[in-house]
């Protein structure tokens, strides 16, 4: 409800911000678009012209293409089901009266404010490493030998870290969610009887699900990206090399940039599948 | 000064016209309300007048000069909203004084204006308190103190007392109504609620669906409401209708009776029915009498307390210069 | 819920829930223990707890040899300049969807979160491209431009969800009042929304100081921020532990302190008010 002065104003104020993002979507979109149709080796030969669909054929077919699409979706699964279970758990466990409430919100949700790169070293290094590892001190006292966490067990270990830096996030939004359950529901459901295991089965899920269902999708959008991670703790070796990554390395590494292009063609695909489900759950959001 | 003319207005938002074509004059000093169901427009066409909405066609004459392309602030009109709109950051004194330092009037004028609507409206005690620590009477004070002092050649208000509890509402009503004659300005009041509207108004606008259902005084209303809307509107508890053979009786498609126009008598009654539920309010005894045989239950007062019990069997005498009769389309039949 | 609780129930709770609490932050409380030990007494076996020579000489040494106060600028700068910029973008844009509405304002703040979706390494070449023909590889100024723009999304979003809590009635009031477009922002918007404006800041700055992606990629040794300073640590010099822990814990700090000022708004900030 406005008046057509300021209607007009706010256009004019819009504009900057839609604009700039419009660049920002469509002038590296349009290029990743032409490059992926293209034998582009900067390194060895530069722009040898168009292929057609050559480079979306080759990205699918390559030798690392599925294990590649296997480990991503491992990852993302994994630290999902890990992240959003312990997160129910926990954030049910904060929501109880306690002492020192504060500190211990504050505890767990520090790991998610911990820059990428910090966390992944000081995981490889300070609990991974398989000579003075803090892991590996505990091995020894229980008489077992140490494990080299990051190439016997890449995947679980990776998994973990990533665990440890989003269950933060989980947990805090779930927590929310439940603080926002009226009490009066729960009171009402125990006056007809209903047990605890129930009441959480039937109630606290329930009013749950959306925000499970928002920290699923955020999650996994970040999740199909994840990238420091790997880059510093094995660097793709190991079986850890995701689909992100291996865009990422034909496009750095190997200099291939259409094929790495059609890569990254795919990859947005994928997110916007997410996406859509997500911007679904926003949207009917809006409207309230 | 304060005659506020609107010519042919209407307002459409998109596909919808909310306001179909309506004329209407306010005069200087009249205590104006609109009243009508939810939904009737009647925010709609107060916020036209404020300017807070653009008019889709039409003119809106403000003391005899064309209004209607002015923004809000140059109209000289005041509003008190529903929910106060307060200020939330500033204190009660720098709520009053925003509309002066907007008009930059000069700092000793702003400081004298600002003292007096607090001693007018009992401010003083909390004059520099912030909104958030102030109960909803309080605030609604603050709304008006910050109306007042621009010294508008009219006050809007939209349902100013909606947000107040029952007992706070008969109050500031009185209040308001006092501020009206001390004041003599012209005021334009929003209310879904039709006893404000009978309590307060010089003149009450009737509204349903945009349109104008009957415009007048109070009493005009009561006693000559235009057709079965305005007649099942104004009054409470609400006037009786009865249709078919008992109406033709009367040469109409519909009368209707008001409970207070109809007395409980021992026998030989014109009409007959059975106590449903009986309300002692004490001054008054409402009744809701069932099985008259005219289809809907007919509510009657009777007053001081009335010894009847649910079941018992009455008879009822309606007074019959004050039936209201109406024709087959709902208007009135003179 | 409106009930007494027996003190041993409270009890139980409290210790499951510090006992959780203190797991889940066990790496970072021995990261910065780990900082102020030696490195002989970092890698001892059994692991020391408390019982060590506290030592700042890591601190010290981490300073002198890499450069720690430039990193720390590049993020300073980095994380600081892309926020204002957002904020100087996005409040008049947010402002208008949120007061202004119009039947596309939605399509737009949905269209404005799908960028945020893009995948970085999507278009990671397009990029890195534009930077070397704009002379922006390894420049402050470029970096600042892109995360301002991947967070801009964020930025409008929260201040969106902010601004609609502003009732609208309240700036009405002010427009009767006889308030400017200027007067109304300057006197009765801006007080009112500095409280979400502050929080939105806080939350970006964070996001920003933490992105790795942008950071690793597009620069190398004069506009490194400290994500890519803690990335050269990989090895072999990540094997310095008491070292490595003194540079993370100092990379870290800051934000952490910060982030826990946020904790409310990051929920929101995060879900783009899907939760509050």
């Amino acid at each position: 409800m406005a008046t057509k002065a300021s209607r007009s104003a706010a256009r004019l104020m819009m504009a900057p911000a839609v604009i700039l993002l419009l660049g920002w979507m469509l002038v590296p979109l349009i290029m990743t678009l032409w490059f992926s149709f293209r034998t582009y080796l900067p390194l060895r030969g530069g722009d040898q012209g168009w292929t057609g669909f050559d480079n979306y054929v080759r990205f699918v077919t390559s030798s690392s293409f599925w294990p590649a699409v296997q480990t991503t979706l491992i990852i993302v699964l994994s630290v999902l089901i890990i992240t959003v279970v312990l997160g129910v758990l926990l954030a049910m466990l904060l929501d109880q009266p306690m002492w020192g409430q504060g500190v211990v919100r504050i505890l767990v949700i520090a790991p998610f404010f911990v820059m990428p790169t910090v966390s992944a070293l000081v995981w490889k290094n300070m609990f991974m490493d398989p000579v003075n590892g803090l892991f590996a001190h505990l091995w020894r006292f229980f008489g077992a030998d140490p494990v080299s966490w990051l190439s016997d067990a890449a995947m679980p270990s990776v998994i973990m870290i990533v665990s440890w830096q989003w269950l933060p996030f989980a947990t805090l939004i779930l927590l929310t969610a439940i603080q926002s359950l009226d009490g009066e529901q729960l009171e009402a459901a125990e006056m007809d009887g209903a047990p605890k295991l129930k009441q959480f089965w039937f109630i606290i899920l329930p009013h749950l699900g959306r925000a499970i269902t928002i920290v699923i999708l955020i999650q996994t959008i970040f999740l199909l990206a994840v990238f420091a991670e790997i880059f510093v703790t094995t660097g793709g070796a190991f079986g850890t090399r995701t689909l992100s990554y291996l865009i990422f390395q034909r496009v750095l590494e190997s200099q291939n940039i259409g094929l790495g292009s059609a890569g990254g063609v795919y990859a947005i695909i994928l997110a916007n599948i997410v996406a859509i489900f997500l911007m679904r759950i926003v949207g009917k959001n809006l409207d309230n | 000064m304060g005659q506020i003319q609107l010519k042919q207005v209407t307002k459409s938002f998109g596909d919808v016209q909310v306001i179909p074509p309506l004329d209407l004059t306010i005069q200087d000093g009249e205590f104006t309300v609109f009243v009508g169901p939810s939904g009737c427009g009647k925010s709609t066409l107060l916020r036209l007048i404020a300017g807070l909405e653009d008019i889709t066609s039409g003119t809106i004459d403000i003391d005899g000069v064309d209004a209607t392309d002015l923004v809000p602030a140059k109209r000289k009109l005041a509003m008190v909203f529903q929910s106060y709109a307060l200020y939330p950051h500033m204190s009660v004194r720098k709520n009053i004084a925003f509309p002066l330092k907007m008009a930059k009037m000069d700092q000793a004028e702003i400081e004298r204006r600002v003292n007096g609507a607090a001693e007018v409206l009992n401010l003083a005690d909390y004059i520099d308190r912030r909104p958030g620590q102030l109960s909803g009477g309080q605030r609604q004070r603050v709304a008006i103190g910050r109306a007042i002092v621009r010294e508008p050649s009219a006050f809007l208000f939209d349902e100013p007392l909606s947000n107040l509890d029952a007992a706070l509402r008969v109050g500031m009503r009185l209040e308001i109504s006092e501020l009206h004659e001390r004041l003599k300005t012209t005021m334009i009041y929003v209310t879904h609620d039709q006893v404000e509207a009978m309590t307060m108004a010089d003149k009450i606008v009737v509204l349903r669906a945009g349109h104008i259902e009957q415009v007048g005084s109070p009493l005009e209303l009561y006693h000559k409401p235009r057709n079965l809307f305005v007649a099942g509107f104004i009054g409470s508890p609400k006037m009786n209708l009865i249709d078919g053979q008992e109406a033709a009786k009367h040469d109409a498609h519909t009368i209707g009776v008001r409970p207070e126009h109809i007395d409980v008598v021992e026998s030989d009654g014109l009409w007959q029915g059975t106590v449903g539920v009986a309300e002692h309010l004490g001054s008054d005894t409402f009744l809701h009498i069932h099985n008259t045989g005219f289809g809907e239950m007919m509510t009657v007062r009777a007053a001081g307390e009335v010894n009847l019990r649910h079941g018992d069997k009455i008879h009822l005498n309606p007074r019959v210069e004050e039936i209201h009769r109406f024709d087959s389309k709902g208007l009135r039949i003179a | 819920m409106a009930r007494a609780v027996t003190s041993r129930r409270k009890l139980i709770n409290t210790t499951a829930a510090w006992a959780v609490g203190l797991l889940i932050f066990f790496p970072i409380l021995w990261t910065i223990l780990t900082s102020f030990k030696t490195e002989g007494q970092a890698i001892a076996s059994p692991p020391i707890f408390l019982g060590f020579d506290w030592t700042l000489e890591n601190y010290k040494t981490v300073m002198e040899r890499s450069n720690y106060a430039r990193f720390l600028w590049n993020s300073i700068i980095i994380a600081g300049l892309s926020t204002i910029i957002g904020l100087i973008v996005a409040v008049p844009a947010a402002w208008s969807m949120a007061f202004v509405p119009s039947r596309r304002t939605k399509d737009i703040l949905l269209w404005m979160l799908s960028t945020k979706m893009l995948p970085a390494v999507g278009v990671l070449y397009p990029i890195y491209l534009l930077f070397i023909k704009m002379g922006l590889l390894d420049s402050r100024a470029g970096l600042v431009v892109v995360m301002m723009l991947i967070n801009l999304p964020i930025i409008v979003w929260m201040l969106y969800t902010y601004f609609r809590e502003i009732p609208g009635e309240i700036l009405e009031a002010a427009r009767m009042d006889g308030a400017t477009l200027k007067e109304e922002v300057l006197y009765i918007l801006t007080p009112m929304a500095i409280p979400g404006i502050a929080s939105t800041m806080l939350l970006n700055f964070i996001l920003a100081w933490n992105e790795a992606f942008w950071t690793l990629n597009l620069t190398a040794v004069n506009a490194a921020p400290l994500t890519a300073f803690i990335a050269s640590y990989s090895s072999p010099e990540g094997l310095f532990f008491a070292k490595l822990s003194a540079a993370s814990t100092m990379a870290i700090a800051p934000i952490l302190i910060l982030g826990w000022f946020s904790q409310k708004q990051l929920v929101r900030g995060l879900t783009f008010g899907a939760v509050k």
